[in-house]
């Protein structure tokens, strides 16, 4: 369960291309980091270089190191597959299988996981799940049907639900709430509230109250110029990043923003 | 009709009404020119239908000249299927999934390319280097899985065998299968392919989780279009089967049940009288198959609408 993370001296390339530069950071177990930072900077390209999604694009690639407690995940020997099963992931895009009923979405990660389960303890399995994505109520009479006749921000909580019924050591959030409503996106706020009782959360978001709201630790990534890489410009304490950063540009960023 | 409505409330533009009008008509035409055909059919059977068995050619009535030419004609192209469906998915799946760019780009100008060759050169193929190839196979699937009644033999010596014929239809009904498919599992949207791979899934477990289900209609779909075409197929089956008449499913040997599309192609020029009828008759008859699985694949497709991922 919950892992800290070291990164040290982050390189992400797409091909040739130099897109983060030089990227170092801890995030601790069970806390919330925030990545802001405006668009294009490459805030999308770090967080899924942390579960090796990254290199599913031809001919990316990174340099350096990322370490969940201690391991690093571009070993050699460290299989893709591995990390992902144990790294989730929730997209900007509410994205449930749709040829899946609600329950078998829930169930995927732990059906590939290929431990054979007696259905009780699998039935176990989703209804902890979903009802810690706070679903439970609303779905619990439509188990089988489809899951995307759900409303958007149903969506994005089961798939939330499906991304922690394998209990990951981490989850990566990438603007899940950039396509839901503000009531839908309270939910998810809240229920990153209680997540983080058992998870360590990377969130990204261009919602500066949102930072401010669900994280423990904020980091601001910028860039130097139009077609210069993304790098990490600050990172510490939430309250103190935005009320005293020691970076002008993080200021300029917060302020022109936010308030 | 909703058009005509709208029309009579607001002021249409020109073009609106001439493209409502064309596609109406299209529509329509269509319509009309399947109508003629069933109607040509169905009055042209007829008198064979009514005739004494006496007079059917083979003298035992319609149903015993028509039943075995039907069942040659199910059989070659559900082998075809059965042999071209399953490949036609796996070349799909390589070229959208596993082969680089380039390879994948040349397999599939090649796969195009197969649909494009005329049916008479595959009937040439099949006779003159297909059959031949085959005998070897044929006398050794004979000498050790006879008992299987499918190759109960005795193997045919020119190869001109049902399963020939079967492997050259399958052949033919590839390329539009695999065009099909390899179109249905490029849509599949990358958001469904990241989310299963995000979740641990492996290169192998993303596709069965993603990319065949959102294809599954697609692949019903082609193989049915496929089934179509293998069952109308005329040309390559009358050049390579050997035909004896009688219902067999013995597939190595040379007495074969013919196929109603290549029974008719053969026996047609030298037919008079009700034996034109009766001809016309088996033609009914598969054209009652084709639609019943067409209607029947539309069936299948629709039963599942809701977890097809088209919303
Ligand atoms: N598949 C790709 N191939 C090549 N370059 C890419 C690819 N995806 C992103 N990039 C480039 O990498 C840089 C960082 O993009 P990224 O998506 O990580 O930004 P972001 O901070 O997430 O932006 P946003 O806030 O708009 O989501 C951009 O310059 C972008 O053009
Ligand atoms: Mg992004």
């Amino acid at each position: 369960m919950a892992k800290r993370i070291d990164v040290a001296d982050l390189n992400i390339y797409y091909d040739k291309t130099l897109a983060v530069q030089d990227v170092s950071l801890s995030i601790e177990p069970r806390s919330v980091t925030a990545l802001i930072g405006p668009s294009g900077c490459g805030k999308s390209t770090f967080l899924r270089s942390l579960n090796r999604m990254h290199e599913l694009i031809p001919r990316a690639r990174v340099e350096g190191k990322v370490m969940v407690d201690g391991q690093d995940l571009y070993a050699p020997d460290v299989d893709p597959v591995t990390v992902r099963s144990h790294i989730g992931m929730v997209f900007q895009r509410p994205n449930p299988f749709p040829t899946m009923s609600i329950y078998d979405n829930v169930a995927a990660g732990i059906k590939l996981n290929a431990k054979r389960m007696p259905k009780s303890e699998l039935d176990d399995i989703v209804e902890r799940s979903l009802r810690q994505a706070n679903l439970w109520d609303e779905v619990a009479d439509r188990l089988h049907k489809p899951g995307s006749g759900l409303s958007g921000g149903q969506q994005q909580r089961l798939c939330i639900a499906r991304a922690i019924a394998v209990q990951p050591d981490i989850l990566l959030m990438d603007e899940p709430c950039s396509a839901l409503d503000p009531i839908s996106t309270q939910k998810i706020e809240d229920l990153i509230g209680e997540l983080k009782a058992d998870y360590t959360i990377v969130i990204v978001t261009h919602n500066m109250q949102q930072a401010a709201r669900v994280s423990d630790v904020t980091g601001f990534f910028n860039l130097r110029g139009v077609g210069q890489p993304g790098h990490l410009v600050e990172i510490g304490d939430t309250a103190t990043i935005f009320s005293a950063p020691s970076n002008k540009a993080t200021e300029d960023y917060i302020s022109g923003r936010f308030g | 009709m909703p058009v005509s409505e709208r029309t009579s409330r607001s002021r249409v533009r020109a073009g609106d009404r001439v493209f409502a009008g064309l596609s109406t008509g299209a529509g329509a035409l269509i319509l009309a020119v399947l109508a003629g055909v069933a109607t040509f059919l169905l009055v042209e059977a007829w008198p064979a239908v009514v005739a004494p068995s006496a007079d059917i050619p083979g003298g035992q009535g319609i149903t015993v000249y028509i039943w075995p030419l039907l069942f040659g004609t199910v059989l070659s192209a559900v082998l075809a299927l059965l042999i071209a469906a399953p490949l036609a998915v796996a070349i799909a799946l390589f070229i959208t999934h596993y082969a680089p760019r380039r390879l994948a780009q040349g397999l599939g100008y090649l796969i195009d390319l197969l649909a494009a060759v005329p049916s008479i050169v595959y009937g040439l193929w099949g006779l003159a280097v297909l059959a031949p190839a085959t005998v070897e196979a044929s006398t050794w699937l004979y000498q050790n899985l006879g008992w299987i009644p499918l190759f109960a033999g005795p193997p045919s010596s020119t190869g001109r065998t049902m399963l020939v014929a079967a492997l050259v239809l399958a052949v033919m009904v590839l390329p539009i299968i695999t065009a099909v498919v390899r179109e249905a599992f490029l849509q599949t949207p990358r958001l469904h392919e990241e989310a299963a791979l995000a979740l641990g899934a492996t290169h192998w477990e993303m596709i069965r989780m993603t990319v065949l289900p959102f294809g599954r209609s697609a692949i019903i779909g082609a193989s049915m279009l496929g089934l179509g075409r293998a069952l109308g197929e005329t040309m390559a089956v009358a050049m390579v089967l050997s035909v004896s008449g009688g219902v067999s499913i013995n597939l190595i040997s040379r007495s074969n049940p013919s196929t109603i599309a290549a029974n008719i192609a053969l026996d047609f020029p030298e037919s008079t009288g009700i034996a034109v009828n009766t001809l016309i008759a088996s033609g009914l008859v598969l054209f009652a198959v084709t639609l019943a699985v067409n209607m029947l694949a539309r069936v299948v497709i629709n039963r599942r609408r809701d977890f097809s991922g088209a919303n």
